[in-house]
C-alpha cells in the first residue's frame, strides 16, 4: 500500500512543475515587464527630485502630483484629451451605428463595403495621419484640399494644422474618428446581423414602422454591444496620442494639441524628458480618470442595457 | 375570412453553386380555405409548407399565382396590411419586454384614427391574456417563463390585434411530449372560440389529423392530398399519403394484379374486380389484418407485443418493402395462436388495403 | 361568452374597404426612397474612407515640381512618375526603417506566439497545483493600461543598456495576456478524449502539443500571428522611446522623422512614396486576410 502510494505522489508533483515549466516564459515577461513595473510606477510617483542620471531622490511625498497639476502643459492636455473623448466617442458610436444599420439593410455590395470600411484599421496611424495633414495644411503653395472645398463653398479658408485652436481640434477629431470607425462598423455590424430575424419579421406582421423596430427592437437588442464599445470607446479616445503625432507632429506642447499619454512621454523622453516620477504621477493621474469613467459608464450599463 | 390560394408558386434561385437553376419551393398550390376553419399544413421538412405559410403571410412574395383574403387580392399587398397573425416556431418574443408589453407591442403601432387610448389597449390585452389563461403573468419576461407558458403569449401577441387569418409555424414543436398533447386542445379551443381561420404548418401527422378541420398533405413543393383527416387517413390518393399518414405506418408490400385477384408472393390474398392486371404496391393499414387460421396472406412471425386490448403482431413478408410487418389485432383473436408458430395467417380487411400504380404510386381503385 | 368572442374577431375582416393598390404603390415607393437614401449614405462614407489612401497614391506620383505648382490640386495626373520612390528609398534610410520593422515584426511575432502557446497550453490542459489563482492573475493583468507600465520599462531597459537595440524593441512586448486567453478557450474546445487517447498512446505533452493542438488550433493562430503583426508594424510610442538612432528606427518613427527632417525640403510628393510603401505590407496582407483578421478583430482586437 504504502509503496504504491508514493509514486503516484511523486508523478503529481511533477505533473504541477511541469505545469509551471510552460508557464514560465510567460510568467518571466510579464513580471518583469508588467507586474514590476506596476508597482514600480507608484514608487516612482512619490519619489520626489529623482534623478534619473544618479538615481538618487531626496524624499517621498505628493509633490510629484501637485506638479503635474499645476503644470499648464499637463492642464491643457487634459482639456484636449476631455474634449477629444467628448466629442469623438459620441459621435463615433453614432455615425457607425447608422453606417451599420444602413448596411445590415442591404444586401448587393454589403461584402465589399464592410471591407472597405475595415481599412483605416490596418492602416498605419502615423503614417495616413500624413495624408491628412497635406488634406488639411496650409502652405505657400497651395491652401490644401480642404481649404479648397470650403473656399468653393463660400466659406474663408483656415489652416487646420497650425492655425486657431478650434480648427486643430476638428482635424484631430476627424482623424480620431476616422480611426476608429473600423472597429465600431465591424461589432455593430456583427451585433445587428445576429439579431434574430423572426423579431424583425413578427414586428413587420404586426405592422411596425421601420423607425419603432429600431427604436424598440434593435437598440435593446444590441444594447449590450453599444455599450462595450461606448466604453472601450471612453477608454481608447483618453489614451489617445499617436494620431495628435501624425497630424502636429512630435512636438506636441507647442501646438498647444498635447494630450495627458503625450504628456507623460515628454515627460519621460525627448527634449522635455528625464522626469520619470512627474509621468509617472501624470500616468496614475489619467489611470484613475479613466477608471472613475469606466466605473461610471458600467453603473450606467447596468440600469439602461436590457439583459 | 376565407383564405383562397390560386395557383401559387414560388421558386428560389438554387443555391448550389454547380447546378445554377431554381428551386420551386411551392407548385401550383390551389385551394380555397373557407371561413372560421382550422387548417394543417403537414409535410416532411423541405416540402414547402413553410414557405407556403410565409406566402399567406406576406413575409415572401410568390413568383405566380394570386392570394385572396374574402374578396381582397392581398397577393402583393405587404405583411403588415394583411391583418394576420403570425406564431413563430421559436415564438420570436421580445426578450427585453416585459409579457404584457409583448402582446401590447402591436397595438401601438396603429396610427392615426386606429389609435387606442392606454385604456382600450389594457383591455384588448387583458382580453387576449385571458383567452390563452396567462393574465397571471403580465409582468414577467419572456425567459421567465416555460416553453408552453411563452407559446401562449406569442398566440397572445399574435391574437390581439384580432387578425383575419391566424398563422402558426410549427406551433407544438418547441415542446415537451406532455405540454404538445395539452397546447394542442388548447389551439382547438382558442380556434373554436375566436372563430379566426387558422393555418398551422407541422411535420407531425399526428398533431394534423387531431386538431385539424382539414389537412393539406405536401411533399417536394406539390400538394398531394387535401381533405378531412379522416378521410385522407381512409382514403389517401397516392403511396405518399398513405404512408405518411397513421402511426404504427401503413405496411408496404410489392405485389401484383392479375385476373381481378392481388397476389402478394404467391398468397392470393384478396379479391380485387375492378383492378386490371399489372405490378401494384400495395399499402395495408396495421389494423387491416384479421388472424385467421385459414387466412389468405401467409407470414412469418417474429413477435407480439401486448398493447393491452389490442396486440401487434410483428411479421415478416419476402415481399414487404420494410424488414418487418406490423399488424394490430384483437388480443382474443391471438389468444388462441399458438405463441410457438413460426408463421402466422391473415385475412385482410379490404377498406384497408390500398392499392397504388407501381409507376405513378397514384391509387387504384378495387 | 364564446359567441360573443367569435362575432368580434370574424367582424374585422368586413370592415371599411382599404384601397389595396394604392397602400401598395406607397409602401413600394418609400422602400426605393429608403433605399436611395442608404446607399447614397453608405457610398459618402466610402469615399471619405478611400479617398486618403486615393490621394496618397496620386501624390506620390506626382513630380516634385508639378506638386508645388498646383495652386489648386489636380485630381488626377497625366505624367505619373516613379521618381518619389527612389528618393523615398535613396535620399532617406526608408530601406533600413523596413528591414528594422519586418525583423523587429517577425521576431516579437514569432516568440509571442511560442509563449502563449505553452502559457494556454498550461491553463488549458495541464494540471497543477496554483493553475486557477495564476490563471485569475494573468486574467487581472489585462486590465493594466500598457501607459502605466511603460515608464518603468523605458527606465529598466535604459539600465540595461538595451536602448537602441532588437532585444529592447522586443522583449517588453511578447507577451499578450488577451491572446494568452483567447487561445486557452480554443484549446479546451478540443475534447478531452483526443488528450486522454494520446495519454494513453504514451504521447508525450509536448508531442500532443504540437501534433494535435496546434494543427487543430491553427485557424486561432492565424488570427492571432496576423494580429500581432498588425499591431507591430504600426508600433509608435515603444520604438520612439527606446530608440534615438537612425538605424534602429521602424517605419513609424521613420516616418516621423521624414516628416520633420526628411529630404531636405519639403517634399511632399516623396513622403507620400514613403507613406505609400510603408502602408501597403499591411494592405496586401488585409486583402488577402480580411475575412480572418476582421473575424479576428470581432472576437475582442481593440486598436491600442
Amino acid at each position: 500500500m504504502e509503496k504504491g502510494k508514493k509514486p503516484i505522489s511523486r508523478k503529481l508533483d511533477f505533473g504541477s512543475l511541469k505545469g509551471w515549466l510552460y508557464l514560465l516564459p510567460a510568467i518571466l515577461f510579464l513580471g518583469f515587464f508588467m507586474v514590476y513595473p506596476l508597482i514600480d510606477v507608484f514608487v516612482y510617483s512619490f519619489e520626489e527630485g529623482y534623478n534619473s542620471a544618479s538615481q538618487t531622490y531626496f524624499g517621498t511625498g505628493t509633490y510629484n502630483y501637485s506638479y503635474v497639476l499645476h503644470d499648464p502643459y499637463f492642464l491643457q492636455a487634459v482639456k484636449n484629451t476631455f474634449l477629444l473623448v467628448i466629442i469623438t466617442v459620441p459621435l463615433s458610436t453614432g455615425i457607425a451605428l447608422l453606417i451599420s444599420v444602413g448596411l445590415n439593410s442591404i444586401t448587393p455590395l454589403r461584402n465589399l463595403l464592410q471591407t472597405i470600411y475595415f481599412l483605416p484599421y490596418v492602416t498605419n496611424t502615423l503614417a495616413v495621419g500624413l495624408v491628412f495633414m497635406i488634406l488639411f495644411k496650409k502652405t505657400e503653395y497651395s491652401d490644401g484640399l480642404v481649404n479648397l472645398l470650403i473656399q468653393w463653398f463660400g466659406g474663408e479658408s483656415v489652416d487646420f494644422i497650425a492655425g486657431p485652436y478650434w480648427a486643430k481640434m476638428f482635424v484631430l477629431c476627424f482623424y480620431t474618428i476616422w480611426v476608429v470607425m473600423p472597429f465600431k462598423i465591424l461589432i455593430l455590424t456583427s451585433a445587428l446581423s445576429s439579431v434574430n430575424q423572426d423579431y424583425y419579421n413578427a414586428a413587420r406582421v404586426d405592422g411596425t414602422s421601420k423607425f419603432r423596430i429600431f427604436r424598440r427592437i434593435t437598440l435593446p437588442m444590441i444594447s449590450p454591444m453599444i455599450f462595450y464599445l461606448v466604453i472601450t470607446g471612453f477608454i481608447g479616445a483618453f489614451k489617445a496620442y499617436s494620431d495628435a503625432v501624425a497630424l502636429f507632429g512630435t512636438n506636441l506642447n507647442a501646438a498647444g494639441m498635447n494630450t495627458i499619454v503625450g504628456y507623460v512621454y515628454d515627460m519621460l523622453y525627448g527634449d522635455s524628458g528625464g522626469y520619470p516620477s512627474y509621468a509617472s504621477a501624470a500616468a496614475i493621474i489619467l489611470f484613475a480618470i479613466v477608471l472613475t469613467i469606466t466605473c461610471i459608464n458600467l453603473l450606467i450599463s447596468k440600469k439602461n442595457v436590457h439583459y | 375570412m376565407k383564405v383562397v390560394l390560386r395557383n401559387l408558386t414560388k421558386k428560389f434561385p438554387s443555391r448550389d453553386k454547380k447546378n445554377r437553376g431554381e428551386v420551386i419551393a411551392v407548385n401550383d398550390f390551389d385551394f380555397e380555405i373557407p371561413d372560421g376553419q382550422l387548417i394543417g399544413l403537414l409535410g416532411p421538412s423541405g416540402c414547402g409548407k413553410s414557405t407556403t405559410l410565409n406566402l399567406i403571410s406576406g413575409l415572401l412574395k410568390p413568383t405566380s399565382g394570386q392570394i385572396f383574403f374574402g374578396e381582397d387580392d392581398v397577393t402583393n399587398l405587404p405583411p403588415e396590411h394583411r391583418g394576420i397573425g403570425l406564431v413563430f416556431q421559436n415564438y420570436a418574443l421580445y426578450p427585453h419586454l416585459t409579457v404584457r408589453q409583448n402582446i401590447q407591442f402591436p397595438l401601438e403601432n396603429r396610427k392615426g384614427k386606429e389609435k387606442l387610448s392606454r385604456e382600450e389597449m389594457h383591455a384588448k390585452v387583458l382580453e387576449a391574456a385571458k383567452l390563452v389563461q396567462i393574465d397571471e403573468l403580465m409582468e414577467r419576461k419572456p425567459k421567465e417563463l416555460s416553453g408552453g407558458q411563452q407559446q401562449r403569449v406569442a398566440i397572445a401577441r399574435a391574437l390581439v390585434k384580432q387578425p383575419r387569418v391566424l398563422l402558426l409555424d410549427e406551433p407544438l414543436s418547441n415542446l415537451d411530449a406532455r405540454l404538445r398533447l395539452q397546447t394542442r386542445e388548447e389551439i382547438k379551443r382558442i380556434q373554436k372560440e375566436t372563430g379566426i381561420t387558422t393555418i398551422f404548418v407541422t411535420h407531425d401527422q399526428e398533431e394534423a389529423m387531431s386538431i385539424s378541420d382539414m389537412i393539406v398533405v405536401m411533399k417536394d413543393g406539390i400538394v398531394q392530398q387535401i381533405g378531412k383527416p379522416q378521410e385522407v387517413y381512409d382514403s389517401p390518393e397516392n403511396l405518399f399519403v398513405a404512408k405518411f399518414l397513421g402511426t404504427p405506418p401503413v405496411n408496404v408490400f410489392e405485389g401484383r394484379v392479375k385476373g381481378g385477384k392481388l397476389y402478394i408472393g404467391e398468397d392470393a390474398v384478396l379479391d380485387v374486380p375492378a383492378a386490371g392486371d399489372r405490378e401494384v404496391c400495395a399499402g395495408i393499414r396495421p389494423e387491416g389484418f384479421l388472424l385467421q387460421g385459414d387466412g389468405p396472406f401467409c407470414c412469418g412471425l417474429k413477435g407480439v407485443e401486448v398493447m393491452g386490448r389490442d396486440v401487434s403482431v410483428i411479421a415478416t413478408n419476402d415481399a414487404a418493402m420494410s424488414p418487418t410487418v406490423r399488424a394490430i389485432v384483437n388480443a382474443e383473436d391471438m389468444a388462441d395462436a399458438s405463441p410457438e408458430a413460426l408463421t402466422v395467417r391473415f385475412a385482410l380487411k379490404p377498406r384497408k388495403v390500398f392499392l397504388f400504380d407501381k409507376k405513378t404510386e397514384k391509387r387504384i381503385a378495387f | 361568452m364564446e359567441k360573443d368572442a367569435s362575432k368580434q374577431y370574424a367582424s374585422v375582416g368586413e370592415g371599411p374597404s382599404v384601397n389595396y393598390a394604392k397602400m401598395e404603390q406607397s409602401a413600394r415607393t418609400r422602400r426605393k426612397v429608403l433605399s436611395a437614401v442608404t446607399y447614397v449614405l453608405l457610398a459618402l462614407w466610402a469615399v471619405i474612407v478611400l479617398f486618403p489612401f486615393y490621394w496618397m497614391v496620386l501624390t506620390s506620383v506626382k513630380s516634385y515640381s508639378a506638386y508645388n505648382s498646383e495652386y489648386i490640386p489636380q485630381f488626377f495626373t497625366l505624367s505619373p512618375t516613379l521618381q518619389n520612390y527612389v528618393d523615398a528609398f535613396t535620399s532617406v534610410p526608408l530601406g533600413r526603417y523596413f528591414v528594422n520593422t519586418i525583423v523587429f515584426t517577425v521576431l516579437t511575432t514569432a516568440i509571442m506566439v511560442v509563449v502563449i502557446t505553452l502559457a494556454a497550453f498550461a491553463f488549458a490542459r495541464l494540471e497543477f497545483r496554483g493553475r486557477n489563482i495564476a490563471f485569475l492573475l494573468f486574467l487581472s493583468l489585462m486590465m493594466i493600461p500598457n501607459e502605466l507600465v511603460i515608464i518603468t520599462n523605458f527606465v529598466t531597459i535604459t539600465n540595461l543598456g538595451m536602448r537602441n537595440t532588437f532585444q529592447g524593441l522586443i522583449l517588453p512586448s511578447v507577451t499578450s495576456v488577451f491572446y494568452i486567453y483567447l487561445l486557452k478557450e480554443n484549446f479546451e474546445q478540443v475534447p478531452d478524449s483526443l488528450y486522454k487517447a494520446a495519454k494513453v498512446d504514451g504521447t508525450s505533452d509536448m508531442k500532443y502539443l504540437l501534433k494535435v493542438l496546434v494543427p487543430i488550433s491553427r485557424p486561432t493562430l492565424i488570427t492571432v500571428t496576423i494580429l500581432k503583426v498588425i499591431e507591430c508594424w504600426n508600433s509608435y510610442v515603444w520604438p520612439r522611446l527606446i530608440t534615438d538612432d537612425e538605424n534602429y528606427y521602424l517605419v513609424s518613427n521613420g516616418i516621423q522623422e521624414i516628416r520633420e527632417n526628411g529630404f531636405g525640403r519639403e517634399n511632399i510628393p516623396a513622403m507620400m512614396a514613403a507613406v505609400v510603401v510603408i502602408s501597403l505590407p499591411l494592405i496586401v496582407l488585409f486583402l488577402i486576410f480580411h475575412k480572418k483578421i476582421m473575424a479576428g478583430v470581432s472576437r475582442g482586437g481593440t486598436k491600442g
